[in-house]
């Protein structure tokens, strides 16, 4: 590996180029247009992000804390934290950060070959390459290490068999992260295997899900004999599960909005929607209201214990003072505390956060974000998991019962059918 | 409290930690319980010792920090007073030499701060006012220009350890503004009438301003120009607060998760329970959030940081409630011995309670968020 011998940029100076370059090279946010909603039109059709992210590399601010061999800029956290305080007034594209450059990328980081690596990253870095997760399974999310999809080898290629769902963004993505079963006699954790998969070729159909905002986001894939070639192994074979949790790993940091390798606002950083219930009382006159006035202090306080904790737990891990999977930490108060703020939203908004008028799109949002938030408790390992993590790996106390602990996986009880 | 001490703040924090656990453990904070002043004047001297009553004094008053950062050492020794639910006028007693020290005038801090250093002289900083809103705008004890002199007259309540203290900080509304009066406690009109305590060893009081005259010199900084000294006030007092109610509820949570894995229930630990398991790891969570916000806390108002009220309000929101959901989740996981008066647990669950409630509940807090909001 290149040993970059030059000390990193100030900090200071770094954060002036970023602001001059900012200004000169991505486009403002319109006047009004929530993070939020850029985000959706981003995930919606990604052309403009792709646009956008070959911009920062081109100007020499995309992966900010990768290593510079694969395409990145090799500095410290505190750059990109820098740098995504300085580009909150413009258009970023955030379709990139979750899970692409937060999640999979890091994960190949970890486990590529020098050749995946030399490969994908610049790629990403490059807007070239958008990418997705292949984990859930509609026999069992949260039971991860469980899934049926099957690849078997054949000469020089596994041949992929099964069904994936719950993927975030599959339609829209060039490549997946996939995690499938290859050895079936082996107890289940220790039959699986990580592929590479490219999303669009023969034997993938993606049919996309809608969700209850409305959103088309998920997606599932059914595969019918899908060749991936031998090269397409992360990490070892049928040693999948340690690429997964480490997947999982990067997964909770980048959910709990601690990731170093987020570009840009508006994911983890919430002060957006929190403006926004602020204003909302300020507009519908009731900012005199004392109740309404305890309830915007709430969330704001909320919010910002979020991001003073994110930056404890982390550097908690990072001195060693507490385990790795206390990453699950700020994943479990992100959930939490996105569940307070969206009934805190509807009782800011009251009946019009329920019944409202065209031009009246914020409380349309509020309505909508209730509906939805147990989301935020789910996707990216449940809430449940989260506090299992936290109770068993770092306050130490006794693991769950598993009924499929150390059995061949081909003797392990499965879901009943449910009866109607 | 941050994770990183440098050496001399770890010598300083042991020195501490040491000393309370040795010369006040729980067993003299319950005898405490009858004694009306509820600490020894002994031992306060020995704290101040210490530097417990240093480090917001400057040098050339025989005060001085440890790391260059008196609040950051401060919160420190905050933290462990909350682990052993500690004795003493200590925020008042500080938050009253830091305005001294900051606006005071020269013979002001001559009567002062070397005797507060000392531990021969403790203060009261009488601000809360009974039946009004929390914080500057609910001052409504007056303070009449009279030939030279100043005539105060109001009532401030809940005071902490005013009963003990030597000097009255009283905040007070004049023609021109918000003033600030250093009273000897036994001027002529001060009536303190001390009040119970939820607490075991806090001790609060009523008192009153009968026109009470002091001279001119009495003033602490500009006659109507205390709001900037209020604000650092309310700061400090939120940061020292949350700091001794965090190093509360980490002592109930060590001692509750070491229960779990003891107490048998069914053959098996009260830890082997999802149900309890995912109640720790609640607690686990907002722990370190606690955590995290007042340390934040203090380094903002360390600092002077533009946002320092804006995190002072944030933590003592948080922490107030938070810190008392958690200890009486505590309690539930105790089971019937968590309601005991043998138990230890509730000497910390009085400590928070009281802490929720004075300086500003979080709701007050929150109301000043939204302020600070542009609401
Ligand atoms: C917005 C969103 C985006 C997502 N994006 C992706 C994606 O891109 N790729 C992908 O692969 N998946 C994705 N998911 C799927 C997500 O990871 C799963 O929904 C999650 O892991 C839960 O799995 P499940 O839905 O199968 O629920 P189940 O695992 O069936 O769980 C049902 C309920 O039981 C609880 N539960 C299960 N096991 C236990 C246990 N041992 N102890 C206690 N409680 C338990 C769960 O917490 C949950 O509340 C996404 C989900 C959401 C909501
Ligand atoms: C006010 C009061 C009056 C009482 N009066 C009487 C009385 O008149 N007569 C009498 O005999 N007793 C009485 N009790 C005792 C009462 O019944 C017990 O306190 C109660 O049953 C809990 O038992 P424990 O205290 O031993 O707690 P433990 O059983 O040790 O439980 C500790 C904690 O663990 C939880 N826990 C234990 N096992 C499990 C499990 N399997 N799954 C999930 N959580 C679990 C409990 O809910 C509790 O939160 C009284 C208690 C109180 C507080």
């Amino acid at each position: 590996m290149a040993q970059d011998t030059t000390a990193p940029e100030d900090l200071d100076s770094f954060r002036l180029r970023a602001r001059t370059w900012l200004a000169d090279n991505l486009p403002r946010i319109a006047q009004g247009t929530a993070a939020m909603d850029l985000q959706e039109s981003q995930q919606a059709d990604p052309t403009r992000a792709r646009e956008l992210q070959r911009k920062l590399f081109d100007g020499g601010f995309a992966g900010i804390c990768y290593p510079k061999e694969y395409g990145g800029q090799g500095l410290p956290r505190e750059h990109q934290r820098a740098f995504n305080e300085e580009s909150a007034p413009y258009e970023m594209p955030l379709v990139f950060n979750i899970p692409t450059l937060s999640i999979l990328a890091p994960t190949i980081l970890d486990f590529g070959t020098e050749e995946q690596k030399k490969r994908h990253l610049p790629a990403i870095l490059r807007g070239e390459e958008l990418w997705v997760q292949f984990l859930s399974e509609p026999t069992g999310g949260s039971d991860l290490a469980g899934v049926l999809t099957r690849a078997t080898r054949d000469g020089d290629v596994w041949v992929l068999n099964g069904s994936k769902i719950w993927s975030s963004g599959a339609f829209r993505s060039d490549y997946a992260l996939c995690l499938a079963r290859t050895d079936w006699e082996a107890p289940k954790h220790r039959g699986l295997t990580m592929f590479i998969v490219k999303i669009h070729q023969p034997g993938i159909e993606i049919q996309q899900i809608m969700m209850v905002n409305g959103m088309r986001e998920f997606c599932q894939e059914f595969f019918t004999d899908v060749h991936l070639p031998a090269e397409n192994v992360l990490g070892a074979v049928n040693d999948g599960w340690t690429v997964a949790s480490r997947l999982l790993y990067h997964e909770r940091e980048a959910v709990g909005g601690g990731s170093q390798y987020v570009s840009g606002m508006s994911v983890g950083a919430r002060s957006g929607p929190m403006r926004d219930l602020a204003d909302l009382a300020i507009a519908k006159g009731r900012a005199g209201d004392a109740r309404v006035r305890q309830l915007v202090g709430e969330a704001h306080a909320n919010d910002a214990v979020q991001r003073q904790l994110i930056e404890r737990i982390g550097a908690s891990i990072r001195l060693g003072v507490l385990p790795p999977p206390a990453g699950a930490i700020p994943r479990l108060y992100g959930g939490m505390n996105s569940v307070r703020r969206s009934s805190i939203g509807l009782d800011i908004a009251g009946a019009d956060a329920v019944a409202w008028a065209d031009d009246d799109s914020p409380e349309e949002g509020i309505g909508t974000f209730f509906v939805m938030r147990q989301g935020s408790c789910l996707g990216g390992g449940s809430t449940e998991m989260a506090r299992n993590i936290i109770s068993e790996r770092v306050l130490g106390m006794p693991r769950e019962y598993a009924a499929d602990r150390d059995k061949p996986f081909d003797q392990v009880q499965r879901n009943r059918m449910p009866s109607r | 409290m941050e994770l990183e001490l440098d050496n001399d703040q770890h010598l300083f924090w042991e020195t501490s930690r040491k000393f309370i656990e040795s010369s006040c453990p729980l067993a003299t904070v319950r005898q405490l319980y009858d004694d009306p002043d509820g600490f020894d004047r002994g031992w306060w001297r020995q704290v101040a010792e210490l530097g417990w009553t240093s480090m917001l004094v400057p040098e050339e008053h025989g005060g001085g920090t440890v790391s260059g950062n008196g609040l950051l050492d401060l919160v420190l020794v905050a933290e462990e007073m909350g682990r052993w639910v500690s004795p003493g006028p200590f925020l008042p007693t500080n938050v009253v030499a830091a305005t001294v020290a900051r606006s005071g005038s020269a013979e002001q801090k001559k009567d002062l701060l070397g005797a507060v250093v000392a531990g021969e002289l403790t203060a009261a900083w009488c601000f809360d006012e009974p039946g009004t809103r929390w914080g500057p705008a609910g001052v409504g004890l007056t303070a009449r220009g009279d030939g030279g002199d100043f005539v105060l007259a109001g009532i401030k309540s809940p005071v902490e350890a005013a009963a003990q203290a030597d000097r009255l900080l009283v905040t007070a509304r004049t023609g021109e503004g918000l003033g600030q009066f250093l009273v000897p406690a036994d001027a002529p009109g001060v009536r303190v009438t001390p009040l119970r305590s939820l607490d075991f060893c806090r001790r609060f009081a009523t008192v009153s301003f009968e026109d009470v005259r002091v001279p001119e010199s009495a003033v602490v900084g500009a006659p109507g120009g205390a709001a900037g000294d209020v604000e650092i006030q309310i700061q400090l007092a939120a940061a020292l607060q949350c700091a001794e109610t965090v190093g509360a509820v980490d002592r109930v949570f060590e001692f509750t998760t070491q229960y779990a894995f003891d107490r048998f229930s069914f053959g098996r630990p009260l830890a082997s329970y999802q149900a309890l398991k995912h109640r720790f790891a609640d607690m686990k969570t907002w722990l370190e959030a606690c955590h995290a916000t007042a340390t934040s806390a203090a380094r903002g108002v360390q600092e002077g940081a533009d946002d320092a009220g804006d995190l002072a309000s944030v933590a003592k929101s948080y922490v107030g409630e938070r810190s008392v959901d958690i200890i009486q989740d505590c309690v539930q996981m105790h089971g019937g011995i968590g309601v005991t008066w043998e138990h230890d647990i509730h000497l910390y669950l009085r400590r928070a309670t009281v802490n929720r409630e004075t300086y500003g509940t979080p709701a007050d807090h929150r109301e000043r968020l939204a302020s600070l909001l542009g609401m």
